[in-house]
């Protein structure tokens, strides 16, 4: 009787649909994946580590660099994390630029998702429409911080600085005369405010565009439909948090049951899903993209009536306007200690987690007291996730495989940090 | 399924009662609830947390190690390596902390959780790579974020944050090779810990 053993393969770390670097070996039985062992930490830059070495608004751009597709809520969970150690509250107008640029952040990660996603499951069409929303949403970040990925806009205290009144304009070049720029520039004329209001009332079309692509397509339901099926309660014994979740049916978004900011005055709905499949995860997605395009028009309301302070007064935490500085003794010296030695945050340890696109993204902080943090520990979603890839896959094909990672939302900047 | 938060100082009071004389303490902070415990009692009281009616953590969130060696700089009086677990209640909307320290600081060893909450397994395989914290019980604790051949215990308070060894291409053997490391340690900001009131009126 001869001996069968597995096929052993390497979805080696370069791999179009490996999502970044994983390596994952996978042992075949034919097409049938018998078990999977998925290898991280190709990416692994010690983040954590840096951030014992860093004062605390130094290592703020590390964060924008752990879930490199949605920035800012990233660094929304450090923030949170700090300034609930040091005790201090945001300034409302801030909490609403917070809360604005969150759900900028989630159409961002979405977009993305459902490009990739499409991509590798063979609708590459879709990768091209998303990415074009997602330049838009590259210049409201671009307008905001002067950065297009990696903001280091929100600052413990508070954001940066104030939304600008203008947008950049497109200037003529030898391709495009001025004419061709008039259609472009049209909705740039007024403030970031007007140009986030003018997409949120075009992306809902878009969004039909993209549901009429993929939605009730055989090909993409025969790729989708009973894959990757997750019961809620083991859902839950294996940390899964956010999509994964609400796609088998929890309820549990952390913005309506543990609300920060102010998003318990926001009116939205949480989509929830039956099956636990791959599709249930899409259909999810999409609906959350919607209900987050009704928040923002909520922020954009709210922000063009009530003028104030972006980031808190506590000049301890805070560093005071550039004008004071050059004027004020007491302003240039608290200038001076925030940039030269940061501010100081007393001794104590908090957890803050926010409802990031991708499920729970936790920062556990240990403070002693210096003007470093002492332990820093980065909770990613994506983790949990794919730390239970092995049990989601087994039986499935190799093309499901790669669905598996696509509906785990896996991006493997938070994964190895 | 609550839709308000449970407030911490009843969490408290129910996470007390519900574990007695297992935990060590429990305490209320800045609106968290955390339980200090034994490595003796751990298993037991994870087990309590998942399961107790009042309780109801079904989910394993995070777990990390943390080393108090350097803490204030001087160290603390007690054990080196703790393992600090976040769980979430989704039925009863509440958080808690555990935290545990390793008995012994030179072989630092913990029960595994892997059977209460079967998510804790990259976790535990975290903390066992990067502070050599080992999970009794685990099944399959091997290195996940260094690299395949790495020696050491990277986010160690004793290790410096440049390593032992770097990577580049040697010429003469015409591959990639493991070398000690040439980059000389620099500090930018001095860690500093000031003394209360620094500054004047806060």
């Amino acid at each position: 009787m001869a001996e069968i053993k597995n096929y052993s393969l390497n979805f080696g770390p370069q791999h179009p649909a490996a999502h970044g670097v994983l390596r994952l070996v996978l042992e075949l039985d034919g097409e049938v994946v018998q078990r999977a062992d998925p290898h991280v930490g190709l990416l692994h830059r010690g983040t954590e580590k840096l951030a014992e070495y860093k004062t605390y608004v130094q290592s703020l751009p590390y964060m924008d660099r752990l879930d490199y597709v949605s920035m800012m809520c990233n660094e929304h969970a450090y923030c949170m994390a700090v300034e609930k150690l040091l005790d201090i509250q945001v300034p409302v107008r801030a909490q609403y630029i917070r809360v604005l640029f969150s759900e900028i952040t989630r159409l961002l990660n979405h977009l993305m998702w459902l490009g990739s996603n499409g991509m590798d499951l063979g609708a590459s069409t879709v990768l091209m429409y998303t990415f074009r929303e997602r330049e838009e949403l590259f210049d409201m970040y671009e307008a905001v911080s002067g950065a297009r990925m990696h903001a280091a806009y929100f600052r413990p205290g508070g954001v940066y600085r104030d939304l600008p009144e203008t947008m950049a304009q497109f200037k003529p070049s030898k391709l495009r005369n001025a004419k061709a720029m008039e259609g472009l520039n049209r909705n740039r004329q007024g403030t970031l405010l007007d140009f986030i209001d003018d997409f949120c009332q075009r992306f809902p079309k878009r969004v039909d565009e993209y549901e009429a692509l993929l939605t009730e397509n055989r090909i993409w339901k025969q790729r989708t439909v009973g894959i990757g099926v997750v019961t809620p309660e083991r859902a839950l014994n294996l940390g899964f948090s956010g999509v994964m979740l609400r796609g088998s049916g929890i309820a549990w978004d952390l913005r309506k049951k543990q609300p920060y900011e102010v998003y318990d005055q926001m009116d939205f709905d949480i989509p929830v899903g039956k099956e636990g499949d791959c599709y249930d995860r899409y259909l999810v997605r999409v609906a959350e993209m919607r209900q987050s395009v009704r928040i923002m028009q909520q922020c954009v309301t709210w922000l063009k009536a009530n003028p104030g302070s972006v980031i808190t007064e506590n000049l301890k935490v805070a560093p005071p306007k550039r004008e004071s500085m050059k004027e004020g003794m007491e302003d240039l010296i608290h200038h001076f200690k925030l940039f030269s030695e940061g501010f100081r945050v007393p001794e104590g340890e908090a957890y803050a987690a926010v409802e990031h696109p991708k499920g729970e993204f936790g920062i556990y902080m240990v403070s002693d007291g210096a003007n470093k943090p002492y332990r820093l520990k980065i909770r990613a979603p994506g983790f949990a996730h794919l730390s239970a890839y092995d049990e989601l896959t087994r039986g499935h094909m190799i093309a499901d495989a790669v669905a598996m990672i696509g509906t785990m939302d896996i991006v493997f900047g938070e994964i190895d940090r | 399924m609550s839709a308000i938060a449970i407030a911490p100082g009843a969490l408290c009071a129910t996470v007390a009662k519900v574990l007695g004389d297992l935990a060590r303490s429990v305490s209320v902070r800045l609106g968290e609830v955390t339980v200090e415990v034994d490595a003796a009692n751990y298993l037991a009281v994870m087990q309590k947390l998942r399961d107790a009616p009042g309780c109801q953590f079904e989910q394993l969130m995070d777990l990390c190690g943390v080393d108090y060696s350097a803490y204030k700089e001087i160290g603390t009086d007690g054990l080196r390596y703790a393992v600090v677990s976040h769980l979430l209640s989704i039925s009863l909307n509440q958080r808690v902390r555990v935290r545990t320290f390793c008995t012994d600081d030179d072989f630092p060893v913990i029960p595994s959780v892997t059977e209460i909450w079967n998510g804790a397994g990259w976790f535990e395989r975290e903390a066992f790579d990067l502070f050599g914290i080992l999970f009794e019980g685990h099944g399959d604790l091997r290195r996940i974020l260094t690299d395949y051949g790495f020696i050491g215990h990277p986010f160690r308070k004793d290790f410096p944050l440049s390593g032992h060894v770097e990577m580049a291409y040697d010429a003469e053997q015409r591959r990639v090779v493991y070398q000690p490391v040439t980059i000389e340690p620099r500090e930018i900001t001095p860690r500093i810990i000031r003394e209360d009131n620094y500054g004047g009126l806060h």
